[in-house]
């Protein structure tokens, strides 16, 4: 493999990349805007959850349950009766609905042992759990205060102290922007390599390079090497300007390692691209196969939900991806501010798979051309 | 009626591409009912011209009036397009490739309204005109060069036009074919007396046919008349005489006539090339047949045959792009060997088509060509300059090649072939559509490079003139060699007069041979008594739709790996999602750093990791482990218990236990702590209770949680209604979205400009058939999310099924609509997935309902329609909903459907810019 044919060719493919301008706006929107978009869109867990109260009682106790539910993390509750709760729950306008029964307060202060309702949509999944845990702490709260008027508070003096760490105040636009960061990167690498190869062989150009003295490998190697630094270009831009600099979103440990292990990333998805590309006869075709490839690593690999969560098979079959150790990387420097004695399991197991993966596609790729 | 009226009149009609001025200036008439030829050199503004007066370009400047109206106004263009016939020039560019001969035709024929009937007739009788009669099921793409021509010429005469206007129509096609299509051409003409027709070419025998003939360079019109006053003015014996003496000086200086100096007989001996029985197998199909040669070196040596013969497939072998079947191909005594480097730097390979970079410059075309055959910068520079100067390239040099004409794009092939100086030249049909004076300089390098400098170089060729200047040739017919000699020989051997003649004789012997001889073509094409039915005005048609879709859906199936891919893939997508995602948040991993080591300290933490949230991990060293194990992110939780905790809490002194957990993930950090704030809650509680007696904590009230719709909370019960919606999408948005962009890409699209479809039924018919492919995927999600994942509809299954046609129609609308502002596949395909998935997965309500959102993400939430359907689909599956309670989702939905498919109207555009 000559090393000058490689930079001609990948020199060519970039320069074809320039060509398309739409192209370029598109690239260039998916590392800023839309990073920016998404990072300020994802709520908090807990963000303007809808509660609807029915409040049966309307005594000063029921009333102030009812005021101690505020923005942020609710808004304002609607004032409803039992008739109206079900429709509106039904529509998806209320996620939550707490029934307050009449003579509540009386009951209480008789020792009566009065019940409170809360119904949740559960198909709100995010929000269930953390809503439901939370309305109970403020139901709690506000009525042993109520009590607490006259009487001593009785318990043990146990604190707990809970800190998060690596993002105190649990701010989600971190962890939407570097997210969206890192899908992306995945996304636009195994597209623009596989497409090119595509594109090559329907405009008869392919053909053309292989009665020059030119090998598979070195045709191979410019589109992987081409498309992961363009993208690898842009990963960079994108963390420095858009989300360091523009969204003041600090990065817990160093960029220069968080990119080596995107250019290691990169050369895995790249040459993935080329695999798909050679098993899809045709660009429809490949789009289809890449949906089917996309959108498991992208959701499965533990960038969007936890890892921890998911079935075990789904963990040990997900480990041959390369996402998933991107991801953990790329969490791991930018989030907690590990260092390479932290992260070097990741960067060997994506040198692992992008090795084994270049070569799988080389093969075929070899195949393809005959 | 011929002169009364002319078919075209142009005044001061004017193109411009950037800063090439393509026409310049020119006004003519052309008489309607005569036969007019645009001949001229390559790039000189012939297809330009063409392109405007069809309609396919929009007009910039000048006035142009076709069929007595004004071609700058919409009005006038959609009128006529039923009576105009384009063939664009290129191979088969307007073709279907997967659509097969027949196939071809008779979309063209719906798109003009004809009825099934007469359909059939018409493309039956065109087919066996053509010869293409035995190709009617064989896809386009898989037709030779000639045979493409053919096709098209079938699909622009499927309607009865009033003007034929065809772009160098017989370049690449084989000297038979060319008697044959002019002879249908004349057959046609004597049929529809009143028929005008327009031809570009490069062919200056077929010039004489033409009534009238219009001379071009530089974008203006060197003269106009009938062939016989042009040769008049002129004074020249013949056109290709006088074409070269119409010319304006600086260009006619640079022709010579060529001269051919005999091969020097000493040079023999070496055999260059050779072939020996080569044969060539595809499946059943045999293209090359026991081919044998030898060719010396310094040898010129010319390829004839008809289209189709395997002439293409025989230099393939040479070059090692295709192994032979049986039989044995040697380079220099070498057995080719597509591995071997160094054969492949003596030899320079010319492709029948167009094989360049069209993203790359002429400049960087020939640059990149020359380093990737490892020359020297040093070098390549001025080889670049030679071979600009050789060609005639130096003005193009920084242009793209696809804004260059066809001529032009041949000869920087050539020049790009030569770059390295190759020992072997193997041409493809190298002048296939170049002018009569580029030939010429193309040919005298081609004798130098053979005399001078000992290149041997394989040719094939249509042009008899050129087959003539060859030392020996051969002529090929299905797969075998009919006779190989040098031009001389074989002319004189048949007794034939001219070359062609010979070529002719030669062909139609083994044809007789091969088959009964054809009936004779002389079946008259029916002058279509329809026309005038067909005459309507324009105005929106249902047929055309459907033709459309009839078309698309054609495609679809002729891709059964897509369509396999679409259904199956949503189904493997469904359950990798269903099972694998998962919104619980369980087995968090924590650990203690416990100072205390008290009984009570350990109860704290084994309560914590009895429970089903937590799984409690080898306990922390200290400070720095805990450090070193949260960053490496193997705990989520790490407990610190401080020294004297048991104690203290004894002697009634305040303590605190310390969790630090896991921030960079807000929604399970937010989770995390809910559950460790209530443990800690439910210890002190238990601890209370043994200390002070139930009366302690005796409940003032309780709090009843009912989870609704899903009361185990499974994740796979919320999910698997929320993964339909965002399938839906996906799916119908990817495999629409190619659709038009391809069409741009191969060239088609050009039917949209030329017919008389409207872009409205364009779009909706190529939606149609994606439409219900969709549709049926929804079906099958739906079986998969009842049977095998057990989440039953509990609501309104009409109402679902409804939602989802509406959210199908939305989605494909989506894809065709970024499919008509995008040029290129790869950049369709990007702006889909942005447009696609990242709206539907993070906005559109899938994981956190669109009302908790902020920003531009509850924006687009709220309009984007995934959002809407997740609601119906939600409502239907688990909350037994129908449409009374769903009506305001079904709204915003209904009211996007005319904005996408307008927007997609309003993008796509029925003239080239």
């Amino acid at each position: 493999m000559r090393l000058r044919h490689v930079l001609q060719l990948s020199l060519k493919e970039i320069r074809g990349l320039l060509r398309d301008p739409l192209l370029m706006v598109l690239v260039a929107y998916a590392f800023t805007l839309d990073v920016y978009v998404s990072a300020t869109a994802i709520p908090e867990s807990l963000n303007s959850a809808t509660i609807g109260i029915v409040d049966e009682d309307a005594s000063p106790l029921s009333r102030r349950v009812a005021d101690a539910f505020l923005p942020p993390y609710f808004m304002p509750p609607a004032q409803i009766d039992i008739a109206q709760m079900d429709a509106r729950m039904d529509a998806g306008i209320d996620t939550f609905s707490l029934v307050i029964p009449p003579e509540f307060q009386r009951d209480l202060l008789a020792g009566n042992r009065p019940e409170l309702q809360l119904n949740v949509d559960a198909t709100r999944v995010s929000q269930a759990f953390t809503g439901a845990g939370s309305i109970s702490a403020i139901v709690n709260q506000e009525i042993a205060g109520w009590l607490a008027r006259d009487a001593a508070p009785v318990g043990m003096p146990v604190d707990l102290a809970v800190r998060a760490r690596f993002n105190p105040s649990l701010d989600p636009a971190w962890f939407g922007a570097v997210t969206s960061v890192i899908s992306t990167v995945t996304m636009l690498s195994i597209i623009l390599s596989g497409a090119a190869l595509i594109r090559e062989r329907d405009h008869g150009t392919l053909e053309h390079l292989l009665v020059m003295p030119v090998t598979a490998a070195e045709i191979m190697t410019s589109k992987v090497l081409s498309m992961g630094s363009v993208v690898l270009v842009a990963t960079a831009l994108s963390l420095t300007l858009v989300v360091q600099a523009g969204m003041g979103i600090p990065i817990g440990g160093s960029v220069a390692l968080y990119l080596v292990g995107a250019a290691l990333h990169l050369f895995a998805t790249t040459s993935m691209g080329i695999l798909l590309a050679t098993i899809a006869g045709s660009m429809p075709q490949f789009a289809m196969l890449l949906l089917l490839v996309l959108l498991p690593l992208d959701i499965l690999s533990g960038g969007v939900t936890p890892r921890e969560s998911m079935p075990q098979a789904v963990q040990y079959i997900m480990l041959a991806a390369p996402n998933t150790h991107f991801i953990a990387l790329a969490q791991g420097v930018l989030f907690r501010g590990a260092g390479l004695s932290v992260v070097w399991p990741q960067l060997v197991a994506l040198m692992l798979i992008g090795s084994v993966m270049f070569a799988f596609a080389l093969h075929r790729f070899r195949a393809f051309l005959r | 009626m011929t002169d009364s009226m002319p078919a075209v009149r142009a005044e001061g009609l004017s193109l411009r591409y950037g800063n090439t001025l393509a026409v310049d200036d020119v006004s003519i008439d052309l008489p309607s009912g005569r036969s007019v030829g645009v001949i001229g050199p390559d790039g000189v503004g012939k297809s330009s011209l063409l392109a405007l007066i069809v309609g396919a370009r929009r007009m910039q400047t000048g006035r142009l009036e076709v069929l007595g109206g004004d071609m700058a106004r919409a009005g006038h263009r959609a009128r006529i397009a039923p009576r105009i016939a384009y063939m664009p020039q290129g191979l088969g560019r307007n073709l279907y490739p997967t659509l097969s001969v027949r196939e071809n035709v008779d979309f063209f024929g719906r798109l003009f309204g004809e009825g099934a009937q007469e359909r059939a007739q018409r493309i039956d009788e065109l087919l066996k005109a053509t010869g293409l009669a035995p190709f009617a099921d064989r896809a386009a793409a898989k037709l030779s060069g000639g045979m493409k021509q053919k096709l098209g010429l079938c699909c622009a005469l499927v309607h009865d036009p009033d003007l034929l206007v065809l772009d160098e129509p017989t370049t690449g096609v084989d000297p038979l074919s060319r008697r044959e299509f002019w002879a249908l051409i004349d057959r046609i003409r004597a049929d529809r007396p009143h028929m005008s027709l327009l031809v570009s070419s490069a062919y200056m025998e077929e010039a004489a046919r033409f009534d009238h003939l219009v001379a071009m360079d530089a974008g203006k019109v060197l003269a106009t008349g009938s062939t016989a006053e042009i040769l008049e003015r002129t004074g020249a014996a013949d056109l290709d005489a006088a074409f070269i003496a119409l010319l304006p000086e600086e260009n006619r200086s640079r022709h010579k006539d060529l001269s051919i100096p005999p091969r020097d007989p000493a040079s023999d001996g070496e055999n260059v090339i050779e072939a020996e029985n080569l044969t060539v197998r595809f499946g059943d199909f045999t293209a090359v047949d026991q081919v044998s040669f030898r060719i010396k070196r310094g040898e010129i040596f010319g390829f004839l045959g008809s289209n189709g013969c395997g002439k293409t497939t025989t230099m393939k072998a040479l070059t090692g792009l295709l192994d032979p079947s049986d039989g044995t191909t040697k380079i220099y005594g070498r057995k080719v060997d597509a591995h071997d480097m160094a054969t492949r730097k003596r030899i320079g390979y010319m492709t029948q088509s167009f094989s360049l970079y069209s993203e790359l410059t002429v400049r960087q075309n020939l640059d990149l060509h020359g380093q990737l055959f490892d020359m020297t910068s040093a070098e390549i520079v001025p080889r670049i300059a030679e071979l600009a100067e050789r060609f005639d390239l130096e003005d193009v040099l920084d242009s793209l090649p696809m804004r260059l004409p066809l001529g032009i794009r041949q000869r920087l092939s050539l020049a790009v072939a030569l770059i390295h100086r190759p020992e072997i030249l193997i041409l493809d049909e190298p002048t296939s559509g170049v002018d009569p004076v580029a030939r010429d300089i193309f040919w005298q390098s081609l004798i130098d490079l053979s005399r001078n400098d000992g290149v041997t170089i394989f040719i094939s060729t249509h042009y008899m003139a050129e087959a003539t200047r060859c030392d020996r040739i051969s002529l090929m017919h299905q797969g075998r060699v009919l006779v190989s000699d040098t031009p001389e020989a074989i002319r004189e051997e048949v007794g034939a007069e001219t070359l062609d003649d010979a070529f002719v004789h030669h062909l139609q012997r083994a044809q007789d041979q091969d088959t009964p001889p054809a009936p004779e073509m002389k079946e008259e094409l029916s002058a279509g008594p329809a026309t005038s039915a067909r005459r309507r005005r324009g105005g929106f048609s249902l047929a055309r739709l459907l033709s459309f879709s009839w078309r698309e859906s054609l495609e679809l199936r002729r891709d059964p790996i897509r369509l396999t891919l679409a259904s199956l893939g949503s189904v493997i997508l469904m359950i990798v999602l269903g099972y694998g995602v998962s919104m619980d948040v369980e087995n968090l991993k924590f650990a203690a750093l416990d100072f205390d080591r008290s009984i009570l300290s350990q109860s704290y933490v084994n309560d914590l990791a009895g429970s089903r949230y937590f799984d409690e991990e080898p306990p922390l060293v200290d400070h720095a482990d805990l450090d070193y194990r949260m960053r490496a992110g193997e705990i989520s939780l790490a407990l610190e218990i401080p020294p004297g905790f048991a104690a203290d809490l004894e002697r009634g002194r305040p303590v605190a236990i310390g969790a630090w957990f896991d921030g960079a993930m807000p929604m399970r950090a937010d989770t995390v702590r809910g559950y460790i704030q209530g443990m800690h809650a439910h210890w002190l509680t238990e601890q209370m209770r043994q200390v002070f007696g139930d009366q302690a904590v005796a409940g003032n009230f309780t709090l009843e949680v009912r989870y609704r719709y899903n009361p185990d909370v499974e994740s796979l019960a919320a999910m698997v209604p929320a993964m339909i919606p965002l399938l839906l999408m996906l799916i119908p948005a990817t495999l629409a979205v190619l659709s038009v962009a391809r069409e741009k890409e191969t060239g088609s699209i050009v039917n949209l400009y030329v017919t008389p479809a409207r872009r409205l039924e364009f779009l909706l018919g190529k939606q149609v058939p994606y439409v219900v492919l969709g549709f049926m995927n929804y079906l099958l999600l739906l079986a998969l999310a009842v049977v095998v994942f057990g989440v039953p509809v509990k609501g309104s299954l009409l109402a679902l099924s409804l939602g989802a046609l509406i959210y199908v129609v939305l989605a494909t609308g989506l894809g065709l609509l970024i499919s008509a502002f995008t040029q290129s596949q790869v950049t369709a395909l990007f702006f889909t997935f942005m447009a696609t998935l990242i709206p539907a997965m993070q906005y559109g309500g899938i994981i956190d309902p669109v009302a908790s959102m902020d920003g531009m993400g509850r924006v687009i939430g709220e309009i984007y329609p995934t959002s809407h359907f997740v609601t119906i689909s939600r409502g239907t599956f688990s909350k037994a909903l129908g449409f009374d309670d769903l009506g305001g989702s079904f709204l915003p939905m209904l009211a996007l459907v005319p904005v996408v498919v307008l927007l997609g109207a309003i993008f796509v555009r029925k003239q080239e810019k």
